[in-house]
C-alpha cells in the first residue's frame, strides 16, 4: 500500500510543477501591439465605410462590415484572449467550436423562422400567394371587422 | 502464496494509481477552463440578444430608425476608449509577470478608468434617447436595443467593480498566485467583452445607420 501512497503523492507533484510552466505563454508586448494595430486598422476600416459612404449599395457595405467583424474577433481571440488549440489540453478550443455551432445554428434558426412567420402573417398580402388551406373564409371577415386591420 | 498476492495487489493499485493521475493531469489548470466555460455560456445570453435584435430591428412601429438615433462619431469614441483599456489590460498582464506590483495596479487602475468612460458615454447616450422619446417602450427595435446594449454595458459594469476589488486584493496581499489567477480571469472577462462589443457596434450601430 506504500507503493500506492508514494505514486500519488508523486503524481500531485508532478501536477504541481505544470502549474508553474502555465504562466510562460500569456502573451507578450509584441503580441498584444500587433493585436491592438490590427484591431484599428479593422475598427476604423468599418467606421469610414460607413461615415463616408464608400459603397453606393447597403447591401454591399453590410456583408464588407460583416467580413471585417469576424477577422477582428479572430484577431481579439488570438492576440488578447491567447486562443490556441493547445492551452487547457485542446478543451477550449472544443467549447469555442461547440458555442460558435449553437450561435450560428440560432442565429440563422430564428431570422428564417421569424422571415418566413412575418411573410405568412402579414396582413393585406397577396392572397393569389396563399395556399388554398389556409385562405379561411369565416377568419377573414372575423378580422374584417377588427379596427386596426387592413 | 500470501505473499504473491498482496505483491500483485499492490502492482494493481499503484498501476490504477498512475492511470488516474494521468487522466488527471489532462487539464492543466481547471480555472481557466471553468471560466472560460461561463464566458462561452454567456456568449449564448448575447447570442439570444443578438438574434432578438435580428428579428425586431426593423420594426420601428412608426418610431426613430437607427439612422435617426445613432450618433457615430460617439459609437466611434466608446470603441476606441473599450478597445484601449484592452491594451492597458494586456499592459498590466505584462506587468504582473515581470511582479511590478505597483505599475500592474496603475495599468489596472487605466484600464478601470477607460472602462468607466465608456459607461458614462453610454448613460449619456442612453439618458439622451429616452429624454427625446426614445426609450424601450417606443417599438420592438428600441426594446431589442436597449437589452442588448444594456446587458453590454451592465457587464462593463460588473467589471469595474470587479476591477476595483481586485485592486485592493493587489494592494493587500500583493502578486500572490490567487491575485495571479483573478487577474487572469479579469483579462479574459474583459477582453471578451470587447469581442461582444465587436458584434454590437457593427450589427446594431454601423448596420442599423446603413439602412
Amino acid at each position: 500500500m506504500s507503493a500506492h501512497h508514494d505514486h500519488a503523492a508523486h503524481g500531485h507533484h508532478d501536477h504541481h510543477d505544470h502549474h508553474g510552466h502555465d504562466h510562460a505563454d500569456h502573451g507578450s508586448l509584441k503580441s498584444y501591439a500587433t493585436g491592438f494595430i490590427l484591431a484599428v486598422l479593422l475598427t476604423v476600416i468599418p467606421f469610414w465605410l460607413v461615415m463616408a459612404k464608400v459603397f453606393d449599395k447597403s447591401s454591399t457595405t453590410g456583408f464588407v462590415l460583416l467580413a471585417f467583424a469576424a477577422v477582428q474577433i479572430v484577431v481579439h481571440m488570438v492576440y488578447f484572449l491567447h486562443m490556441n488549440s493547445k492551452s487547457e489540453g485542446g478543451w477550449t478550443m472544443l467549447a469555442l467550436l461547440f458555442t460558435t455551432m449553437v450561435v450560428v445554428i440560432m442565429m440563422s434558426g430564428s431570422l428564417w423562422v421569424m422571415y418566413h412567420l412575418n411573410h405568412n402573417m402579414m396582413p393585406g398580402m397577396d392572397h393569389e400567394t396563399v395556399p388554398e388551406s389556409i385562405r379561411a373564409v369565416p377568419v377573414e371577415k372575423d378580422m374584417k371587422k377588427m379596427p386596426g386591420m387592413s | 502464496m500470501s505473499n504473491t498476492s498482496t505483491s500483485t495487489h499492490n502492482a494493481t493499485g499503484a498501476a490504477s494509481g498512475s492511470r488516474y493521475f494521468v487522466r488527471e493531469h489532462h487539464p492543466e489548470n481547471g480555472t481557466m477552463l471553468g471560466f472560460w466555460l461561463y464566458l462561452m455560456s454567456d456568449c449564448l445570453v448575447f447570442a439570444c440578444l443578438f438574434a432578438a435584435y435580428a428579428v425586431l430591428g426593423r420594426n420601428y412601429a412608426g418610431g426613430p430608425t437607427g439612422a435617426e438615433i445613432f450618433d457615430l462619431p460617439l459609437v466611434g469614441l466608446n470603441t476606441s476608449l473599450l478597445l484601449l483599456s484592452s491594451i492597458t489590460y494586456g499592459f498590466a498582464m505584462l506587468e504582473s509577470q515581470k511582479d511590478r506590483l505597483r505599475n500592474t495596479m496603475i495599468w489596472l487602475a487605466v484600464t478601470g478608468l477607460l472602462g468607466a468612460c465608456f459607461i458614462y458615454f453610454e448613460l449619456y447616450e442612453f439618458v439622451h434617447l429616452i429624454m427625446e422619446g426614445s426609450g424601450p417602450q417606443r417599438s420592438g427595435f428600441l426594446t431589442s436595443f436597449f437589452a442588448l446594449v444594456g446587458t453590454h454595458g451592465l457587464h462593463v459594469s460588473f467589471g469595474i467593480i470587479w476591477l476595483v476589488t481586485l485592486l485592493f486584493q493587489l494592494k493587500r496581499h500583493g502578486l500572490t498566485p490567487e491575485n495571479r489567477r483573478r487577474l487572469m480571469c479579469l483579462s479574459m472577462f474583459w477582453h471578451f467583452l470587447d469581442v461582444v462589443w465587436i458584434g454590437v457596434f457593427t450589427f446594431v450601430y454601423l448596420m442599423g445607420v446603413l439602412s
